[in-house]
């Protein structure tokens, strides 16, 4: 009888199921958004440090040196990229983001001394002045293919898929195809891009090797080629790309965003970053490549600690976008009436794919981007990037390490069964490791 | 006229390539003769200047791949993806062409004068590409701009998905893709199709060739279109 009895939540049917079966219903379609995977994954927040104590000493936090340099693409090209930090920004499109955005990203970067990424679409130049060092995508739609901002790179990036949508293309809805991100694209403005899912002219890893060997006559042998995979069938993937020939594996697991995309993909296909590092590292181990191929690991970085913690599992550097972003100011609370618009808050929006958003980084509007600065949301990126490296660095000192790469997986426990399996090390208070004995 | 011959047992595609991109000195307004192609991938390609290639025998993948400015032939057939992303030049293949000829090319001229496999013209970008014989199917799949011009047969599913490009065929379509249709072909239309079928060596009466271009359709999203996607 109804109030007499304690509502029972309904585990089939949570609210957000109704409310999509709902708009399903009305609308006929799918539901398209940004960023990345809501559902609740085991993270590195599911792992610990080990500091040292009596059987570990741990060096002194101000005054003996933590290193943070990475080299990546030694393997085969004369001009390997030297990072100051393990942490790097992650392919974005202009179209996705504004243009002040990107350039901010890249000007944030090179202050950190790390890279930035293009993404769908092409380089811009501003991108490009912005960036002391910037890796140009090769993605399946070729939009903005162009040999000479090949050859203005410092580094190239394949791009089979990415950790939101493994498998899947990508869109570009029309509000923000506008008549500049139209033409680098080579496409009638306002139509909603769609961007393909696998490269027009190689399929496999056979071909793969010969797509890379092009790229590398195609720019004297100089720049590193990374292939970048989301996370799926990871062990299989990254030893292929290795046999193709990549200089780096950029691994992207799950909770990887994207500018727009159906939501099935991004919370249902893919595995989280957590395990997907583990079975890279294991992959190159098994090919003997390990810190010759380096590993680039992406999907929901936030903190100075996942850095540590993915770097510890083996990683020699990661990729952040999602946080990035919010570094500009991405879902801050500014502009409220804005997000009231869009008919979410700031701390909950992923209304990346409208084109709207109130604080100017995923927009093509002149009056929204110019809600950014990029002078001063770069130097924002430079203190976020800066705060990440330091407590990456506090963390490794913690354990006694003189260089971020000399973290391992002995230095950290698990705190959940599950985080157990996937990173493979012990359940901490215990020895055990679910899988082995 | 001064024609330097490579000879790729002995310079390998390395120093071939690098001697084609200027990288060991001057190329502007010369000649080149390569021999013993042997179907080795990725020559010739990266050309940034106004260089005339002639490639004896069969070439691998991405021949000519990513080029400006240069003219290559290829003396033989060409294996998958033959003068991809083609910015601006010309590329002739006086055999047959294997998958994904001029994929994504986004300016200049290729002319196959044998038959192209499947997917020519996948997500052309402003290339002309000329087909003496037919081409196979997935032809032009999400061509964006440019032309394709096939003297023969078309395989199924031609066009599928296409945005702005035009395609023109003189034999026989097996299917049209999703948004393709036949549209009519003016006089303007046939003029510009002469000039590219004068401009690639090939006898043709334009008037005999159907024109196809996208419906426009499937350019935003719609419930109605849905199975189409």
């Amino acid at each position: 009888m109804a109030g007499d009895y304690p509502e029972r939540p309904w585990a089939t049917f949570p609210p957000h199921v109704i409310s999509e079966i709902h708009r399903a219903a009305d609308q006929g379609l799918y539901y398209i958004r940004g960023a990345g995977a809501r559902r609740a994954l085991p993270t590195f927040d599911d792992l610990v440090f080990l500091g040292a104590s009596v059987s570990r000493y741990p060096l002194e936090g101000y005054r003996e040196r933590c290193d943070t340099n990475v080299t990546i693409g030694a393997r085969h090209a004369s001009r390997p990229v030297e990072l100051k930090i393990p942490i790097t920004i992650a392919g974005m499109s202009f179209g996705a983001l504004s243009a002040n955005a990107k350039r901010a990203l890249g000007l944030g970067a090179s202050a950190m001394g790390t890279s930035t990424t293009t993404g769908d679409g092409g380089m811009t130049m501003e991108e490009r002045e912005a960036s002391e060092t910037l890796v140009y995508q090769v993605l399946p739609s070729r939009y903005g293919m162009d040999p000479d901002h090949l050859r203005i790179a410092d580094a190239i990036e394949v791009v089979v898929g990415q950790g939101a949508k493994p498998g899947g293309g990508g869109m570009l809805l029309g509000q923000k195809v506008t008549e500049r991100v139209a033409d680098m694209r080579t496409l009638p403005a306002g139509i909603d891009q769609r961007s393909a899912c696998r490269h027009p002219d190689w399929t496999g890893p056979d071909d793969l090797a010969i797509k890379i060997l092009e790229l590398r006559e195609i720019t004297n042998w100089e720049k590193p080629v990374y292939v970048k995979v989301g996370a799926t069938r990871t062990q299989y993937d990254v030893a292929l790309a290795v046999k193709a020939g990549a200089d780096a594996v950029v691994v992207d697991g799950m909770q990887g965003g994207t500018a727009a995309t159906q939501e099935v993909f991004i919370e249902d296909v893919g595995i989280p970053t957590l395990p997907a590092v583990r079975l890279a590292v294991e992959a190159l181990k098994e090919l003997g490549v390990h810190r010759q191929v380096q590993l680039i690991v992406s999907g929901g970085i936030r903190t100075g600690s996942d850095v540590a913690k993915a770097l510890a599992l083996g990683a020699d550097a990661v990729s952040i976008g999602m946080a990035a972003l919010m570094a500009l100011n991405c879902n801050a609370p500014l502009y409220l009436e804005d997000y009231e618009a869009l008919g979410t808050r700031p701390g909950a929006c992923n209304m990346c794919q409208t084109g709207r958003c109130p604080v100017g980084v995923t927009t093509q509007d002149p009056l929204l981007e110019a809600r950014l600065d990029p002078e001063e949301a770069g130097r924002r990126v430079r203190n976020y990037l800066s705060t990440l490296t330091m407590e990456c660095q506090t963390l490794a000192r913690a354990c006694g390490k003189s260089h971020v790469h000399n973290l391992e997986p002995e230095d950290l426990a698990a705190l959940t069964v599950e985080a157990a399996a996937m990173a493979q090390v012990p359940l901490a208070g215990t020895n055990w490791i679910p899988g082995r004995s | 006229m001064t024609v330097e011959t490579i000879d790729l047992d002995a310079a390998g595609v390395r120093a071939l390539n690098r001697r084609l991109q200027g990288r060991e000195g001057p190329v502007a307004g010369r000649h080149f003769i390569v021999t013993n192609a042997k179907g080795r991938h990725a020559l010739a390609a990266g050309l940034t200047e106004r260089v005339n290639v002639r490639i004896r025998g069969h070439v691998g993948y991405y021949c000519a791949g990513m080029n400006r400015l240069a003219d290559v032939t290829v003396e033989g057939n060409a294996g998958t993806g033959v003068a991809e992303n083609l910015m601006s030049g010309a590329v002739r293949v006086t055999g047959d062409a294997s998958q994904s000829a001029g994929a994504s090319g986004r300016g200049g001229l290729l002319v196959v004068e044998g038959s192209a496999s499947a997917r020519c013209g996948i997500t052309m970008k402003g290339i002309d590409i000329v087909v003496g014989g037919s081409i196979g199917h997935m032809s032009a799949f999400m061509a964006q701009a440019g032309r394709l011009v096939v003297c023969g047969d078309a395989g199924a599913y031609l066009g599928d998905s296409i945005y702005e490009a035009e395609i023109f065929v003189r034999g026989r379509v097996e299917s049209l893709g999703a948004d393709c249709v036949e549209k009519e072909l003016s006089a303007e239309d046939a003029s510009g199709l002469e000039a590219l079928l004068a401009e690639a060596g090939m006898d043709g009466d334009a008037a005999r060739f159907r024109r196809y271009g996208s419906a426009r359709q499937l350019y935003n999203f719609r419930i109605d279109n849905a199975a189409a996607y």
